[in-house]
């Protein structure tokens, strides 16, 4: 079976297994294309990091792409694109990933690709020192843009104590002075098999498959990766706000709620009120955020973009692990003022936390999340994407029961959701006001 | 470390391939579909030949305007009907212009494909632009232009494409136009613009998803088959403009952190006869793992920009080999220095016969990813349709690629990238020189 379609997926054919090692391996057959997908997560991420090494897990992910005991330097050059493969992986607050999807002929290569960066990758010094200026070439990238250098001042903002606050590619004095022991440290503490998860999805037989697994894996050793502490972010006592004010075109306005984690009864009941506000985005960090939702018809858009004092709002409620935040996002239309755009975004809020959604809008948001949830799952990159996700946040077992937890929500959970999380108290205001050249 | 044994294509594809069907409606409208069995969903993908290129020269932006209006009101439904029709059932319509075509793509469940289809094919034939609607979407508009404006990358992007192509040729016009032009756009413009370049022959709809193909015929049939619209004549350009030297341009934005890079040259059409061997040249230099050489140089040897990468664009006229790199404004020099190192070593010594197997190798074997999904189907039904590829392209095309020979490749080098004559636009925090 390939879809998720909410009425079947509980009955999912994922297959488990657990290796003595401890490493997850979760396997479903797609037999729809001859290709196979293989992503390997590790519970490891930004929310791992203590100040003075922020940014430390995704610039080790950075260096598992530069070689290992048996794949010298020179030979990561096209290992998978030789089967017009696709590789890849990213880091994010909970977690790290690498994934290849080709032809399901280099399966072999894709669990041999991993076992070697679950092992023994080189971390080379000179490597590590090289890519210290690629990743502050890509911090400065991401600082070109206004609107990401405001999300991440907006976060810091909101978290006071959680390490939710830091930037999940590091703040620049940490990236400047981190060395490669730090580096070969924090590899070697998370990475390890019963610290992992390994989806296979696509075009295979599973017995098959669970043979060469054992043949690649096995012989990596558990350790214990040693005590993770995570505190708890204290209750928000005010509105907290943030102003950047630099040389820019465009003015951009952000407001974030603390939220929901993906075990909170809170959780669908926030995708259901997300829906209503800003449109449907789905669940899948991978897929469905990069295409802007069905969300004409929706709250904001209606207040602000329709109203022509935005040109875009978004909304985005995602699956993490512990709290963190649901945020709106929102570009003035040119010559409207921050003020102006505030006020008028507060006030659409401040109706849906004092009256709630309305039964239509309760039955459009689930029939919008139905749908996404479908569209999401339209390749084997994305089942994948998904199996793992769940399991590296809270477990797998949670997905294919999605459909079920959405179709559940009441006017009522939403009501009350709105009403205890979007106040003034729990929420933080953000403004990137440009200011003209000198 | 071996390469595979046997091609990817021989084990997937078979040798019937997708066999999309292709009808042409007595009106003109060519519908493609494919069947595919992967989720209850079906893919609607309709392409317009009324993309920039089709703008007044003097109002650059009317048909990225059109790409903002054309779904917020029609003579049947209000813009609010519209959204509702398509919310309600978990629906997006994205409307993208490109430099010939206007694009309409929408997912929905096999359930919801009747209504859709019919609210497309409206939108497609009968909108009205109403003035309170192209009002409203002009600030968006200009907000969009205004934050390209506060992108080094979009700002070195545009400038590079009007020094490659000039005033003459509309390559060389901005797609959104400028707050200028924005402002002059109106209901009329827009509807004059609708009236002369869309019409059944201008339209194909790609129709790929679990859905018989007989059915998606009738539907959409049923949906366009009436329509009828005056034939529009086709548009001669003048001809592609070809750089005889070196040329630089430096746009300081000194509220940046990082300077991206723009170097380029004008290319080929898609018809061209050496499009495969510029394919392979291409995906050599700047895109085959962590981009090609040019990645190899400048991200991993010397750790100067977290991207850099090539690509070419060979359309219906000559378009761009674009090289684009993002760096920190002290390596500037230097990134450009090792791009031109680069592309003079291609063009001198050629590839290596196995850079040229690889990259073989690798456009053959990514064919099965692109066409997973039905959105990825869909892309490709429309590309075979305007480049007039044959409707087994998909089964074609490895072996297009293989008999490109390392000469040809190396051929396509020396005629494509000679750093003598690149033009290299920097956009961001540097105001140094630029040789």
């Amino acid at each position: 079976m390939v879809t998720l379609e909410p009425e079947l997926s509980e009955t999912s054919t994922v297959r488990e297994h657990v290796l003595d090692n401890g490493l997850r391996v979760l396997m479903q057959e797609v037999h729809t294309a001859p290709l196979a997908t293989v992503w390997c997560w590790y519970r490891v991420g930004s929310k791992d990091e203590r100040p003075g090494l922020t940014g430390v897990s995704h610039w080790v992910e950075h260096m598992n792409f530069k070689g290992s005991t048996n794949i010298p330097r020179d030979k990561v050059k096209g290992i998978i694109e030789q089967y017009g493969g696709y590789w890849n992986g990213y880091t994010w607050i909970d977690q790290t990933t690498y994934t290849e999807t080709a032809t399901r002929d280099a399966l072999d290569r894709m669990l041999f690709i991993e076992a070697e960066r679950m092992g023994s990758s080189l971390f080379d010094p000179a490597d590590c020192e090289s890519e210290r200026t690629v990743i502050i070439s890509e911090l400065q990238g991401g600082e070109n843009d206004p609107d990401q250098l405001l999300e991440q001042e907006l976060t810091a903002t909101a978290f006071r104590l959680h390490p939710y606050r830091h930037p999940t590619i590091g703040w620049i004095s940490d990236l400047k002075t981190m060395t490669r022991d730090d580096l070969y440290g924090h590899y070697r503490r998370y990475y390890v098999p019963n610290n992992a998860t390994l989806v296979i999805v696509g075009d295979f037989a599973s017995d098959d498959v669970l043979r060469a697994v054992d043949s690649h894996f096995g012989r990596l050793e558990s350790r214990d990766v040693g005590e993770r502490l995570l505190p708890v972010e204290p209750d928000q006592q005010g509105e907290r706000r943030v102003t950047i004010s630099k040389e820019g075109t465009t003015a951009y306005l952000k407001i974030g709620f603390h939220g929901p984690s993906v075990t909170d009864d809170d959780f669908f009941p926030m995708l259901v009120l997300d829906a209503a506000l800003t449109g449907a985005k789905g669940i899948n960090l991978w897929a469905s955020f990069r295409t802007p939702p069905p969300q004409r018809s929706t709250r904001l858009y209606q207040a602000l973009v329709n109203s022509g004092l935005a040109s875009a709002v978004n909304g985005g409620v995602v699956p993490t692990q512990q709290p963190f935040l649901y945020t709106i996002s929102i570009t003035a239309t040119e010559g409207v003022e921050l003020a102006r755009l505030e006020q008028a975004s507060l006030q659409a809020i401040d109706r849906v936390r004092t009256q709630g959604v309305t039964p239509e809008e309760l039955q459009k948001a689930k029939n919008q999340l139905r749908a996404r949830l479908v569209f999401e799952n339209d390749s084997i990159t994305n089942i994948a994407h998904q199996l793992g996700y769940f399991e590296t946040i809270a477990s797998w077992r949670r997905y294919p029961a999605i459909g079920r937890q959405i179709a559940d929500v009441t006017l009522d959970q939403v009501a009350s959701v709105a009403s205890r999380r979007l106040t003034a108290a729990n929420r933080t205001i953000g403004w990137f006001e440009p200011v003209s050249p000198r | 470390m071996t390469p595979p044994r046997s091609g990817p294509l021989e084990a997937g594809l078979e040798t019937r391939g997708l066999s999309p069907t292709r009808d042409v409606l007595a009106n003109g409208v060519t519908i493609l579909t494919k069947q595919t069995r992967t989720t209850p969903a079906v893919t609607l993908h309709a392409s317009l030949g009324a993309g920039s290129t089709s703008d007044p020269s003097a109002l650059a932006g009317v048909a990225h305007f059109m790409s903002r209006t054309v779904d917020r009101g029609t003579s049947r439904h209000s813009a609010d009907q519209i959204a509702e029709e398509l919310d309600s059932r978990g629906v997006s319509l994205f409307v993208s212009v490109g430099r010939h075509a206007l694009s309409l793509v929408s997912t929905c469940l096999v359930e919801d494909f009747d209504i859709v289809l019919l609210l497309m094919a409206d939108i497609i034939t009968s909108p009205t632009f109403p003035p309170e609607e192209v009002d409203r979407r002009r600030g968006e508009i200009v907000t969009l232009i205004r934050q390209d404006e506060d992108s080094p990358a979009a700002v070195a992007t545009d400038a590079l494409m009007a020094m490659l192509y000039g005033d003459t040729h509309p390559y060389g016009r901005p797609i959104r136009g400028t707050v200028a032009t924005a402002e002059q756009i109106d209901c009329e413009v827009l509807q004059r613009f609708h009236r002369e370049h869309v019409s059944p022959g201008a339209l194909t709809m790609a129709i790929v998803g679990d859905i018989e193909p007989g059915r998606a015929r009738d539907a959409a049939t049923a949906a366009l088959g009436r329509w009828s619209a005056p034939r529009i004549d086709t548009t001669a350009w003048p001809p592609v403009p070809t750089a005889s030297a070196r040329r630089t341009r430096t746009i300081p934005m000194m509220n940046k952190s990082q300077t991206d890079i723009a170097y380029g040259f004008t290319a080929i059409s898609r018809s061209d006869p050496d499009f495969y061997a510029y394919s392979l040249m291409n995906n050599i230099l700047g895109q085959y793992s962590i981009g090609g050489r040019l990645g190899e140089s400048i991200r991993e040897r010397q750790g100067m920009a977290y991207y850099v990468t090539s690509s070419l664009d060979a359309n219906v006229a000559a378009g761009p080999l674009l090289i684009r790199a993002g760096v920190n404004p002290s390596n500037v020099e230097r990134a450009v220095q090792s791009i031109d190192r680069e592309l003079a070593s291609l063009r001198g010594d050629g590839p290596t016969e196995q850079e040229v197997a690889e990259s073989k190798q690798y456009l053959i074997g990514s064919l099965p990813r692109a066409l997973e999904t039905n959105a990825g189907i869909a892309s490709f039904l429309q590309t075979i349709e305007r480049f007039e590829l044959g409707l087994d392209y998909d089964v074609r095309m490895p072996g297009l690629v293989q008999q490109v020979t390392r000469d040809e490749v190396h051929a396509a080098a020396r005629r494509a990238i000679d750093p003598s004559k690149a033009t290299v636009v920097v956009a961001g925090p540097y105001d140094g020189p630029l040789t």
